[in-house]
């Protein structure tokens, strides 16, 4: 009996603290949409009309929730990669550098393997192989800063912004260079396409939603688990929270620093092969457009849980999705949804005032991002 | 004698801070020349009360009465005009800057729009001389011994014209003579008209120099005595609200084999200065090896070289013939250390972790708390509901976060998580029971010097050194970085322990 009260209270508990974690984010979207309305209204459009073009060309029909799904894949990916990051008390802000080293080396398997073999792959080994890869030097190319953190204090935050130019100049340069695709008719920085054998395949015929967005969904149950269930999330967790605490329980701080940074840079790198793999079927010069900056929004509304980033993605999704269809019923620019975006990261950064605003105690237990400068 | 007149009387102050009433209702009165000892143990509300006087913080309800006149009090400024002066534990003094600088802060006297060094200097040899304080206004505060910056910090107070002056736990940073030294100052004051609140936990101390007594306990007064009306057992019942046992009851114990042994050990600190010089001792099973010693005297840094936190620059570290030097705390963990850090919420938990999970801070990556690199909740649900009921752990349920439960029940979790573990041949326990209430200081004494009688080695090193001389069989003096001696604790008294603290250097015994 007093066991069962017990668990009862506990389930209410659990239950509590997601309505919590979830009350913020949500009044901030709420309050970010609001004042977007009166500013459609202010320039002379009709909010309800601009809305209902939002989500008519968002969830409206198959084709529109297929293509949000295809837009959602690289969110949860690469805001995945961002989340992880700030478990393990990193910030990387180098999400866009690792999904375009991603994409490179996974167009350059999937289009220049076959060839330097001699021989045709099959798609069971092909695909898997040119993802994996993209994931792998995605999470080398992070792993280097993580280095540099662990070893000289360098902090990540300038450090994964650098190798963010380092990695998108050299992009630059390869795709128009020796990565250039040949084709005579072919004026734009782009590799050739990737061997039909290193294709995703479709999930229906006619749309363009591919396995990758079924991956996304899978990874990020598998990074929950990983994070809460594994002694390797444990330790992820611990250093993130207290790395002296960390160190005093005998775990490897450096090591795990590391690591968690070559994890955060696989996930960035998986967005990317998967965006050449599924999507695109090349790597072209800017066909991320701030997937990686994006994901750090994604993250922090998704205050850095599986789900919850999951949920900012479909949102970001929905709102990217969307724009062309509200454009296209009010004339309002495709711009005003980054202005509502950044409203509502606005309010969850700033979350006194949506707490203020809508009179909501703090409980105490704030996010935190990043150790700062010093950690 | 006649009872003179009142200067300071806070009458019926309350101070809701959310979850505790801090200050209940609370009556106290200070008198001219007198020294009022406000007693009590950690979160009694003893410094509340202070800082509502003092002004940081405004009460809810009541008032605060300075000679007679009711006075508004908002911030420190209020009530330094008011004649009030606060030394705080810490001391808030500028280490680059000379005493006279010092004192001035805040309240620079200029003359032709630079600092007037020369008339605050005179003027801080009058009040120096005056009041018996003995302080150069023209040395760097940074090098002064500890003693020293205190006074500075009394003549900061004074400068400001200050009658009525607030000591929030004066003595916890000083050797015994200086606190003696202190004690002569205060006296010093009260007879040329300066009226003193003295803070503290320290039953010792309030018999010795004050004139009244007021003890308070979870928000509220208990009683205002006399010194020559009361007794230690007296006032500890008073503060802790039951029977206090005062002494540790430990029985003769033969030391067995030699578990750890450090030789030569040298260590720097991260500003790289050598904080531990050519240090070596040994401790045996079944002995609780003790480390007196003023805070800062490179206890810290013995101890992170000790557990594996720092690198030693040179020396050794051998633990049951096993060579650890260097070695990486779970290495040494696992050849048999229970380590209870100095700081319990920086090392020794993760707050936002739940109690379960902190009990495995230093297992979680073996069995039965995880297998195949998954970790089993069961397990550390099961050891966690284990070690609370064993350990007395006072939490609503093991998934509530540590940094939601008071400290001494913290510090129960870290005891609880390294005394159980099965191998352990040695204890380090660094101020184990800094800022605990008297039953979780009863409670963590008892449990070392059960893991004593069981012949584990136990090194403890604490700046109390009532706590180092209850506990210890062998006591080792630290200053400076050195031993300067070693004594067995039958054969010492507190007056050579405190000479020695002080730097006095003496052959060991």
């Amino acid at each position: 009996m007093q066991e069962e009260k017990q668990s009862n209270s506990l389930t209410r508990q659990i239950l509590q603290s997601i309505s919590n974690a979830g009350l913020v984010p949500f009044l901030a979207i709420l309050t970010a949409v609001v004042l977007g309305g009166i500013i459609i209204a202010f320039v002379g459009g009709n909010p309800f009309l601009a809305y209902r073009g939002l989500i008519e060309g968002s969830f409206g029909s198959t084709k529109a929730l297929s293509e949000t799904a295809v837009w959602a894949t690289p969110y949860i990916f690469a805001g995945l990669a961002v989340a992880l990051a700030f478990k393990g008390g990193l910030f990387n802000i180098g999400a866009e550098g690792q999904l375009a080293v991603g994409a490179v080396f996974s167009a350059l398997i999937g289009y220049a393997l076959p060839e330097w073999l001699g021989v045709d792959l099959p798609t069971i080994i092909h695909l898997p192989l040119a993802i994996l890869v993209g994931m792998l030097m995605g999470g080398l190319w992070a792993g280097i800063v993580g280095w540099l953190k662990a070893y000289t204090g360098g902090h990540e935050v300038i450090n994964t912004i650098m190798m963010n130019y380092i990695a998108l100049n050299t992009t630059s340069f390869l795709l128009n260079g020796i990565m250039k695709d040949r084709s005579p008719t072919n004026v734009i920085a782009r590799t050739p396409l990737i061997a039909d054998s290193a294709r995703m395949p479709a999930i229906f015929d006619g749309l363009r939603v591919h396995w990758g967005f079924i991956l996304a969904l899978l990874v990020a149950f598998f990074i929950w688990w990983l994070l809460n269930k594994t002694t390797l999330g444990f330790e992820i967790r611990t250093v993130g929270l207290n790395p002296d605490a960390a160190q005093y329980a005998g775990i490897n701080v450096k090591r795990t620093i590391i690591l968690t940074m070559i994890l955060s840079g696989a996930l960035a790198g998986l967005a990317g092969a998967i965006e050449v793999t599924g999507l695109n079927y090349r790597h072209e010069l800017g066909f991320s457009i701030g997937y990686g900056y994006d994901a750090i929004a994604i993250a922090l509304l998704g205050k850095s849980h599986p789900l919850g980033i999951v949920l900012a993605a479909f949102l970001f999704a929905a709102m990217r999705n969307g724009a062309t269809r509200m454009q296209f019923l009010t004339q309002m620019p495709v711009d005003l949804i980054s202005m509502i975006q950044a409203l509502i990261l606005l309010f969850v950064a700033a979350d006194a005032i949506i707490r203020y605003i809508y009179r909501i105690k703090a409980k105490g237990e704030r996010v935190v991002l990043t150790r700062g400068w010093g950690g | 004698m006649t009872e003179s007149q009142i200067v300071l009387e806070a009458k019926g102050i309350t101070k809701q801070f959310p979850g505790v009433l801090a200050s209940d209702n609370v009556n106290f009165d200070l008198r001219k020349g007198e020294i009022h000892a406000l007693l009590g143990e950690n979160g009694a509300g003893k410094s509340t009360l202070m800082n509502l006087i003092y002004g940081l913080h405004r009460p809810d309800k009541g008032e605060i009465i300075v000679n007679g006149k009711t006075i508004d009090i908002h911030s420190p400024n209020d009530s330094i005009a008011a004649g009030i002066g606060m030394v705080h534990q810490h001391f808030m003094l500028i280490p680059v800057f000379t005493v006279a600088e010092n004192v001035m802060l805040g309240d620079e006297e200029t003359k032709r729009g630079s600092l007037d060094r020369i008339s605050v200097a005179k003027k801080i040899n009058e009040i120096s001389k005056q009041y018996g304080l003995d302080v150069d206004p023209n040395a760097l505060v940074g090098p002064l011994p500890v003693g020293i910056q205190q006074r500075v910090e009394i003549v900061k107070t004074l400068y400001r014209n200050a009658e009525i002056v607030i000591l929030d736990e004066p003595t916890a940073v000083l050797t015994p003579q200086e606190a003696e030294d202190l004690f002569r100052i205060m006296r010093d004051l009260t007879t040329r008209g300066v009226s003193i609140i003295f803070i503290t936990h320290k039953l010792k101390e309030v018999l010795a120099v004050a004139d009244r007594i007021t003890v308070m306990r979870a928000g509220r007064v208990i009683n205002t005595v006399k010194p020559s009306e009361t007794d230690s057992a007296q006032l500890a019942n008073m503060m802790v609200g039951r029977q206090v046992i005062l002494t540790v009851d430990k029985k003769d114990h033969e030391a067995e084999n030699e578990i750890l042994k450090v030789e030569g050990l040298t260590v720097r600190d991260q500003r790289d200065l050598e904080t531990v010089h050519n240090v070596s001792f040994s401790v045996r099973g079944g002995e609780v090896f003790g480390i007196a010693g003023v805070q800062g005297n490179g206890q810290t840094e013995l101890s992170e070289a000790l557990t594996g936190l720092r690198s030693p620059t040179s020396g050794t570290v051998t633990i049951d013939g096993k060579d650890l030097t260097g070695k990486p705390p779970r290495v040494i963990t696992e050849s048999g250390l229970a380590h209870i850090p100095e700081d319990r919420q920086r090392h020794g938990l993760v707050l936002s972790y739940t109690v379960a999970d902190n009990m495995a801070l230093c297992d979680y990556y073996h069995p039965p708390f995880s297998s195949r690199g998954v970790i089993q909740p069961k397990a550390l649900d099961e050891n966690s509901r284990k070690l609370i009921s064993a350990f007395d752990v006072r939490t609503p349920s093991p998934f509530v976060n540590a940094g939601k439960l008071s400290g001494g029940n913290q510090q129960k979790v870290i005891v609880a998580r390294e005394l159980s573990r099965d191998n352990v041949k040695l204890v380090i326990a660094n101020q184990p029971t800094r800022g605990l209430d008297v039953g979780s200081i009863e409670y963590i004494h008892s449990e070392i010097i059960k893991m004593r009688d069981r012949g584990v080695a136990v090194l403890l090193i604490s700046a109390e050194l009532d706590e180092i001389m209850a506990l210890s069989d062998r006591i080792a003096v630290m200053y400076r970085g050195q031993i300067v001696a070693v004594v067995e604790t039958k054969k010492t008294t507190r007056e050579q322990l405190g000479l020695w603290m002080a730097g006095a250097h003496v052959q060991s015994a």
